[in-house]
């Protein structure tokens, strides 16, 4: 691997007209990616997913290099209807298209950051992978007391012309005070066998509102790993909502950081898996000053061989008194292939507190099965409503009614 | 001052921080082979025990110090212990209590166990540790004629050696982890129990271990099994005297439950903490696990850690047999620079298996406590069920609490819930108990013990009111 990374670096600056410095700083990202590899299960945040080897059991060889000079034509078909929305679309790693039809042009900015190296601090090798490989970074800025009037649909599209990719994403994202953003990420891939690595980092300043909605949910052979970071200030809210359910191996890792008093953050998550897929979600949140508080709610439906993983973490600083935290994973299991690995994690360091997290796993409850069918459901039916409503507990907690329609538009659940 | 203030003032200082001065014969300094075989020949063993030593001694040498734990402790010097040593006077080994060296029963009256008193009066048989080598052991006779085998381990290697060698080692391999693989290597002595089949033991086994010459570690070897159909309960309880340099005790127990057999092991580990600036003090690393091989078999662990400078060790059951049931219930407390990283393993192998775990965890002064666990379900563990709940208290802003549970699921027909929270003593509760005139230490006490109530309730009577106590003597000074 090591030589088709040198290789395939090489090209990928070639294009670019970087600063001697930036150079250094990318090729020191990929000596640590080189002498680190694939995070594998020996490092306590990969215990349960070995990525190193399901990348070598799934894949095999990765190439690198991503030519980024032909343009990709976008496939209008593939956006939301029923919704009005801003997008921006990502097509096999390059960027196509930022359209903010819907919002004021002066209350939003886009920096080009290609030209500037501003590494991604992560504890894990994959931070250096895309440090070394991303050559497109955007900022998107929110300025003061703007309120996005309609959400923006970030599209990621892969298609079949990629085989055997690692591609890797960056987006920086700032809200200023009082601003807001509802952001949806929607995977569609039509590509098999490839492993996107995608890295977004937020700054939310004082009582901005972010809402980032996670969907993958189009079945599809790939491997994926998203790190949100999320820095926030005095009374900001953040609100992540996550469907895992596509991918053949997906990772969802939240950092959240919140630095300011009367912060919140909220993170609602939902497996819905089957046949051999592998998903995870990661979550650390920092309680780092006083009076702040967050929530948690991850719900997993796994149907055959499928495995889902959740480890979540509340850290509470000394200075942090009068913490809320919350954390509670369900997960059902359908079939004896099944499995489900949680590690729900409490550090707690101030004595002010009210933290807790619950976690349970188990079968669909046969008294309420046999409820339903008393009353005349077939046993199907009684299934599909029972899991329906498991589920929509978390979807519930979607607080965009217009996305929260969408989603379960899209899930085919009904109330 | 009034007779409280009195009794709190005795209270503060370590109750139990002294050190008797008896020769002892001590091993060379270091771990070489050369000390096995001086171990393994002062105890006139067997060629397959020193072999089983030997073997483990092997793969000590490839293994590595663990570092994932929580607690950090400057580096050991395993060259600089001392690993055996006992009492001179232990040389010809007495035939009864009288022949003891009158010092020795001193020490234990001083320690609140003497050992003819509370034989006769309390109706436990005491298999005391003095050191490394087990000093006597009473009530042998009404044990022998139920067919209860209660011996130092070193007698049943001499004397059973059929048990010893089927069971040794069973449940924590010589290839197990770095602490219990050395204490498989050098261990010295500890406590063997049998129950043979179908019989209830008449009465609480007990042992009382104390680390006594300095910079020796303790290594106890326990091991305790259970034949079909019988049942016993096992109380170990610990103090150590007063040293400035931390002392490392490194103990394995073994328990063997054979089906329809029921064992029971309380702890009450008092050991020397360090004192207010976590100066000295004993490091606890203990591997205690054990395997429910029979059906219908059950193993429950209680156990109240107060005492040692760092905690670190998680009793854990294995479910093998079928309808096995596995129990965990802990209560830890941490004052001034104490560390504490204690929990459990539940593995459930069998069908139908169920665990339950309940752990209890106060941390005050400066001191840091984890809480670790693991819950696995294997794909065969057909309709087990797990149940846990960790609770955490903090008392004070400079202290720490987690939890780290892990929990695995691998069948579609058993259920796992687990819960924990992490709160403080609130006001209200407080008021509530000044109001009725007590005063702030009693109202802690009191409601610290309430906190820990269900894990107390586990601990058999003798055992219960000195936990209790202990409870309050733990967190002595730290309201305010």
């Amino acid at each position: 691997m090591k030589e088709q990374l040198q290789k395939d670096f090489d090209n990928s600056i070639k294009n670019l007209s970087l600063s001697q410095k930036d150079i250094e700083i990318k090729k020191f990202c990929l000596d640590n990616f080189i002498d680190k590899g694939f995070p594998n299960k020996k490092e306590e945040d990969w215990k349960f997913s070995d990525l190193n080897q399901i990348i070598k059991k799934n894949i095999g060889e990765l190439s690198f290099y991503n030519d980024q000079a032909s343009t990709n034509k976008v496939d209008t078909s593939l956006f939301v209807d029923g919704l009005e929305h801003n997008k921006i679309v990502f097509i096999n790693g390059r960027i196509e298209k930022i359209d903010f039809e819907y919002e004021k042009k002066d209350q939003i900015e886009i920096i080009d950051q290609s030209e500037t190296i501003n590494e991604f601090k992560n504890s894990n090798s994959l931070s250096d992978l895309n440090n070394a490989f991303t050559n497109k970074c955007f900022k998107i800025l929110v300025k003061k007391g703007y309120q996005l009037v309609k959400p923006l649909i970030i599209y990621h599209t892969t298609n079949s012309k990629i085989w055997s990719k690692n591609i890797n994403l960056r987006l920086n994202f700032e809200l200023d005070k009082n601003s807001s953003l509802r952001l949806i990420d929607l995977f569609n891939d039509t590509s098999e066998k490839n492993f996107l690595n995608i890295f977004y980092n937020f700054e939310l300043k004082e009582n901005a509102v972010l809402k980032n909605y996670k969907v993958d949910k189009f079945e599809n052979k790939n491997i994926k790993y998203a790190f949100n970071n999320i820095d926030q200030d005095k009374n900001s809210i953040s609100e992540t909502f996550i469907l895992s359910s596509g991918s053949n191996f997906s990772k969802n890792e939240i950092n959240c950081n919140l630095k300011g008093v009367y912060a919140s953050a909220f993170v609602n998550g939902v497996f819905s898996l089957n046949n051999d897929k592998h998903h995870e979600i990661r979550s650390i949140i920092n309680h780092l000053t006083d009076n702040t508080k967050s929530y948690q709610l991850i719900k997993s439906v796994l149907d055959e061989s499928s495995k889902a993983v959740y480890q979540g973490k509340i850290f509470v600083n000394s200075d942090a008194q009068k913490t809320d935290g919350y954390q509670l994973s369900k997960a059902i299991l359908l079939n004896k292939e099944s499995e489900f690995n949680a590690k729900p994690e409490l550090e707690i360091y101030a004595d002010d507190v009210k933290c807790s997290h619950g976690s349970a796993s188990g079968s669909l409850n046969e008294d309420s099965i046999f409820y339903l069918m008393s009353r005349g459901l077939s046993y199907q039916q009684s299934r599909e409503l029972l899991i329906n409503g498991f589920l929509l507990d978390v979807i519930e907690k979607i607080t965009d009614s217009e996305i929260k329609n969408l989603i379960k538009n899209m899930i085919g659940i009904k109330e | 001052m009034d007779n409280r203030q009195k009794e709190i003032n005795n209270l503060k200082d370590y109750k139990y921080g002294f050190s008797t001065d008896i020769e002892n014969i001590q091993a060379p300094k270091g771990l070489n082979e050369d000390v096995i075989k001086f171990i393994s020949n002062i105890k006139k063993e067997p060629a397959w025990m020193l072999e089983f030593r030997l073997k483990a001694f092997e793969r000590f040498k490839a293994l590595k110090e663990p570092d994932w734990q929580k607690p950090k402790f400057p580096k050991i010097d395993y060259q600089d212990l001392y690993y055996y040593s006992a009492p001179k006077s232990m040389k010809d080994k007495p035939k009864s209590l009288d022949e003891l060296d009158p010092k020795l029963l001193e020490t234990y009256k001083k320690l609140g166990i003497p050992l003819q008193e509370q034989a006769r009066l309390n109706g436990i048989a005491v298999d005391a540790v003095f050191d490394s080598v087990s000093v006597a052991t009473t009530f042998k006779d009404e044990l022998t004629k139920q067919g209860i085998i209660f011996c130092p381990i070193s007698e049943a290697i001499q004397n059973h050696p059929e048990l010893v060698k089927k069971y040794l080692g069973s449940v924590i391999p010589t290839s197990d982890h770095f602490f219990a693989t050395l204490n498989s290597a050098v261990f010295t002595d500890g406590s063997f129990v049998y129950i043979p089949e179908g019989v209830r033991c008449p009465m609480e086994l007990s042992t009382y271990f104390r680390i006594n010459a300095s910079n020796t570690g303790q290594f106890e070897r326990t091991l305790i099994i259970a034949d079909k159909g019988s049942y016993v309960s096992y109380l170990e309880g610990c103090t150590a005297p007063m040293r400035d340099e931390n002392q490392l005790h490194a103990a394995n127990v073994e328990l063997i439950a054979l089906d329809d057999a029921e064992i029971k092991y309380s702890t009450v580990q008092n050991w020397y903490p360090g004192d207010k600036d976590g100066k000295g003090g004993i490091y606890n690393f203990v591997t205690k696990r054990g395997l429910c091989k029979g059906k219908n078999s059950k193993i429950s662990w209680t156990q109240v850690e107060t005492g040692s400078a760092i905690t670190w060790k998680y009793p854990s059951c294995i479910l093998k047999g079928d309808n096995s049931v596995g129990e965990f219930y802990s209560i830890a407390i941490t004052n001034n620079h104490q560390m504490a990283d204690t929990g459990t393993k539940m593995i459930h192998l069998g069908k139908n298996t169920k665990s339950k775990i309940i752990s209890k965890g106060i941390s005050a002064g400066s001191s840091d406590m984890t809480y670790r666990g693991l819950v696995d379900i294997s794909s065969k563990a057909k309709n087990s069920t797990n149940y846990t709940q960790c609770d955490s208290l903090l008392m004070g802003n400079k202290c720490g609490a987690h939890t780290v549970p892990y929990i695995k699921n691998k069948n579609s027909e058993s259920n796992i819930a687990h819960e924990a929270t992490t709160s403080k003593i609130s006001e209200e509760q407080l008021h509530y108990c000044q109001q009725r005139g007590l005063n702030p230490e009693e109202a802690v006490g009191l409601i610290v013990n309430g906190f820990c109530k269900e894990v107390l309730q586990q601990l058999p009577m003798e055992f219960a009111v000195e936990a209790q106590k202990l409870v309050g003597i733990s967190l002595e000074g730290s309201v305010g």
